[in-house]
């Protein structure tokens, strides 16, 4: 017997199926929701240390922050560098989040992209460009030295070829980071 | 003898890919490279599969003026499903896959199958319906982001095979994936027939 379309049946019908997956939804949502955290600080985790070199000689690392700033301090509890997170929606593709590693005297020591939403083959290849050798590479970048600029715009940093705005959103994230890191230590 | 029908036509003569031409959206933006294309294939399975076990079960309870509704519900229930436990337990490739996870609700091979074979049929060929056809549907991104991935960034499932060389971008990037798609189509329907 197929149900007939009078409006009780139909009220009723689509009533119990939305409850129930309702239900069921919230039944899956509380058994993933420590995992999903989980695996976002996991990350966030690794890409702190990521970098952050060893060569750097920290011990410990401070808990983040709400700025998404953690701190690296060596034995006797002087600071000698920071990890900080930092976006734009300035990139190709919108938001772009990047874990930069600066050292205590501004020097940029890593970075990690966290998210991004950048062409695949060109402004993506950002995750490397700008940290393998060559022309593009802004590891060791004194930031004190004042913003991170594109050679186009006038600055010091080789752009990606075919990614100008991709390189721009990266430099502006670099140094937001900078920023924050400055606001943190003060 | 239903069943080996059922198989047969969701892996080759129905593929939804391939024959149908259904999904092309997800198809086209996910087959980048061939693990990409094989998660995707499989993420749309297993909401196939499930969808078309309830829709089937409870096909005499829901009235036809609603039916479209139900079946969405039932289905974006299931993504959310999909989409929940790939965030806890592969972050890596949800990542990747992002916006297109969600998009299985709209996928039209999805709500197709409910309405064309799930609501008129049993429970179990129901299953084995949404089972091959996303099977049908995951070998064919699979088939497309190889071959993408091969040309685009010269890797075989990640595994560099050119070292050093950068590979044809174009493959990789939007027109790349529809002149793929096209090739591969006229392949697998020669092959096919």
């Amino acid at each position: 017997m197929k149900a007939q379309s009078a409006l009780r049946n139909m009220f009723l019908s689509l009533t119990i199926i939305s409850l129930v997956a309702a239900a069921a939804l919230a039944i899956v949502s509380k058994l993933t929701h420590s995992a999903i955290s989980e695996a976002k600080a996991l990350k966030n985790e690794a890409a702190v240390v990521e970098v952050l070199p060893k060569s750097l000689g920290y011990v410990t690392l401070s808990p983040a922050e709400q700025d998404g700033v953690v701190l690296a301090y060596d034995g006797q509890g002087a600071c000698v560098g920071a990890a900080v997170e930092a976006s734009s929606e300035n990139g190709f593709g919108g938001h772009l989040a990047i874990m930069v590693g600066i050292d205590a005297n501004g020097v940029l020591v890593g970075y990690k992209i966290l998210e991004s939403s950048e062409t695949p083959g060109l402004g993506e290849k950002a995750a490397e460009w700008f940290q393998k050798e060559g022309k593009g590479c802004v590891i060791g970048m004194k930031l004190s030295d004042g913003d991170l600029q594109v050679s186009k715009d006038g600055g010091q940093v080789d752009a990606i070829s075919g990614s100008t705005i991709t390189s721009r959103a990266f430099c502006e994230v670099v140094n937001s980071a900078y920023q924050k890191f400055l606001d943190a230590v003060r | 003898m239903k069943s080996i029908e059922i198989i047969k036509n969701g892996l080759f003569s129905q593929n939804p890919t391939w024959v149908l031409v259904l999904g092309t959206c997800p198809t086209l933006a996910t087959t980048t490279s061939a693990v990409n294309g094989l998660s995707m294939g499989l993420a749309t399975t297993f909401v196939l599969m499930m969808s078309n076990i309830f829709i089937s079960l409870l096909k005499s309870l829901i009235p036809d003026k609603v039916r479209i509704p139900a079946y969405i519900v039932i289905i974006a229930t299931f993504v959310t499903v999909v989409q929940l436990i790939m965030q806890a337990y592969l972050p890596d490739l949800y990542e990747t896959l992002g916006l297109f996870i969600p998009l299985i609700v709209v996928n039209c091979i999805v709500l197709g199958r409910a309405e064309s074979f799930a609501s008129k049929n049993n429970v179990w060929h129901s299953w084995l319906d949404g089972l091959f056809t996303g099977l049908g549907f995951a070998w064919a991104l699979t088939l497309i982001g190889f071959v993408r991935e091969l040309l685009g960034a010269g890797t075989i499932f990640g595994h560099s095979i050119i070292g050093g060389a950068d590979g044809m971008l174009l493959f990789i990037l939007p027109p790349g994936g529809f002149i793929c798609f096209g090739f591969l189509m006229a392949l697998v329907r020669k092959a096919i027939r």
